[in-house]
């Protein structure tokens, strides 16, 4: 007979309940320079108020991905950021408080991730401040492990959701308008792309148990950042290997060729260490060395993870000089910080 | 005397905490691993919001009172389940609501041909929003069956009771069609192929709700 009470899971948290808000408020209490927490919605905002004049960018979704998102608010990155549940959309009331919270007067940004949950509630959202504020949306759906057709909910979004927050967030501090910030979001999305796979899965903490079982020598290809299983499972292989089964797809959808510069990040999962993400760095590069594709601007690091999962995905956005421009200018949030 | 469909929001939080582990597993198989979690999150607050309402009166047991608690219902689930269940069974509940609170203020006491039209209404709001219809492992394919069976029963002429039992068993056998499916829209359908062979863990929840109504039904003789 199963019970709602599983055994103790081995993880970091006094009530299972209390996860989500107290490791906000570990956030606010560490970083109070840069962000306070909107306790009662669940709502990391910036510590400064909203910036008049300026686009607000929010975003939110499930968490579980952390530091996405709420590392990501501070001066050059998101305005706010709704933390659901572990792996579960937030729901329209937070991104309502949200939005109001961040509105400066010149309009709001959405920057949703492609999920069916995720885009009803920010779509409920919009439609509770619709008349008042004016705001934008623009989904991120950039892994080609998913087919983007009729039998699917469309591609996930995934990586390219880090890089269209720092970029985005640089127009936004710039003044540009709410159109041409959406219009930036959007470009972002269409030039890049991601695809990871999991060497282990990982425990959502109130279920306690593994979202799937892997065997020790097989690797999940094509996953998501919800433990949701890949698309195939695969033996483990060489790093190198490993890295071909994602970097080859991504080149193809995006139709890099020889003379490219793009923006390559090696993301972890969560639960796999720095020097292998290194070591996967390492044959990325010679992978898109060997095709003539020049690495312009690089990260590497845990920024859109899945709890405790091992593994790794790769994103690659194609760049130019305003892409570049606004990757490098000045951040400061409490997971991405330089120039500022 | 209790409301019927506030016996049947209250004894659906029974079964949906009992149930929560085996709808979380099924979500484990092809989702994320947290419809029962978050399907009894939002029961049990749509049971708080009903603890917090004057003691109803017998006397308002009508159109209008059904449809105020099926109101606080679709916005309780709306602001508290998240993910997409959230969203889906919240509105599949307001257009229930909205389809009563549209009927003349001196409508009789619901009717078969009342409450099919109010699930009616719900099934074709979810659809509407999830952009989806039967065939494609979603909570539809256990709704839209539940809605043809009722609507076939009423033609039939067959009493509250009766509708919903048809729907009842309609929304079962379509919850376990959705096994041999594969699944084209939610996050099951990033699985492809491997989504088949897994019974759909928002169908099963549906087939749950249907179940539980049929049975308050048909168990008290309460104004529905």
């Amino acid at each position: 007979m199963a019970t709602n009470a599983p055994t103790r899971v081995k993880k970091l948290f006094n009530k299972v309940e209390d996860i989500v808000p107290e490791s906000l408020a570990g956030l606010g209490a560490a970083h109070p320079d840069i962000v306070k927490i909107d306790a009662a919605n669940n709502v990391v905002l910036r510590a400064g108020g909203p910036t008049p004049g300026k686009v607000g960018l929010i975003s939110g979704g499930g968490s579980g991905h952390e530091p996405l998102h709420g590392g990501f608010v501070g001066f050059g990155m998101l305005d706010a950021a709704a933390a659901g549940n572990v792996f579960t959309s937030p729901v329209p009331d937070q991104m309502e408080a949200a939005t109001r919270a961040v509105d400066g007067g010149a309009g709001v940004l959405h920057i949703v991730k492609n999920y069916t949950g995720d885009v009803l509630n920010f779509q409920m959202a919009a439609e509770l401040v619709g008349g008042e504020i004016e705001v934008a949306s623009v989904v991120t759906n950039d892994d080609v492990a998913v087919q983007d057709s009729l039998y699917t909910a469309g591609r996930r979004g995934v990586g390219v959701t880090v890089l269209v927050e720092k970029i985005a967030g640089a127009a936004a501090e710039a003044g540009r308008s709410l159109a041409d910030v959406a219009a930036t979001a959007v470009k972002v999305n269409g030039q890049g792309r991601s695809m990871g796979l999991a060497l282990s899965s990982c425990i959502v903490p109130a279920a306690g148990t593994p979202t799937f079982e892997l065997g020790d020598d097989e690797v999940e290809v094509g996953i998501g950042i919800h433990g949701e299983p890949g698309r195939r499972r695969e033996k483990l292989a060489s790093v190198d290997e490993m890295a071909e089964w994602l970097v080859s797809p991504i080149v193809a959808d995006l139709g890099l060729a020889r003379g490219d510069t793009v923006l390559a990040f090696v993301n972890g999962m969560g639960g796999t260490p720095l020097i292998e993400l290194y070591v996967a760095f390492n044959s990325v590069a010679r992978i898109l060395g060997g095709q003539g594709i020049a690495i312009g601007r690089s990260l590497v690091g845990n920024y859109i993870t899945s709890l405790e999962m091992a593994g790794f995905s790769v994103t690659l956005l194609k760049l130019d000089e305003e892409l570049i421009r606004l990757w490098d200018s000045p951040v400061h949030t409490a997971a991405l910080r330089w120039g500022a | 005397m209790q409301h019927a469909l506030e016996a049947w929001l209250r004894t659906a939080a029974t079964r949906i905490h009992e149930q929560a582990p085996a709808l979380t597993a099924l979500d484990q198989a092809i989702g994320d691993g947290d419809h029962g979690i978050n399907m009894d999150r939002g029961f049990a607050a749509i049971v708080a919001a009903l603890d917090g309402l004057p003691p109803a009166d017998p006397a308002t047991a009508d159109v209008a009172a059904s449809a105020d608690l099926l109101r606080l219902a679709g916005r309780t689930l709306i602001s508290t389940v998240g993910g997409a269940s959230g969203p889906l069974y919240g509105t599949g509940f307001l257009r229930a609501a909205g389809a009563l609170a549209a009927l003349p203020a001196d409508a009789p006491p619901p009717t078969p041909a009342i409450v099919v039209t109010a699930l009616e209404a719900a099934v074709t709001g979810i659809g509407a929003l999830g952009k989806a219809t039967t065939g494609e492992k979603t909570m539809l394919d256990a709704l839209v069956p539940a809605a043809e069976a009722a609507r076939a029963a009423l033609d039939d002429g067959a009493d509250t009771a009766a509708v919903l039992a048809a729907a009842r068993d309609a929304a079962a056998a379509g919850a376990a069609a959705t096994e041999p499916m594969l699944a084209t829209k939610g996050r099951a359908s990033y699985l492809g192929e491997r989504s088949i062979g897994h019974r759909d863990p928002g169908a099963t929840s549906a087939a749950l709700l249907v179940d539980v109504l049929a049975g308050v039904v048909a168990d008290a003789d309460v104004a529905v």
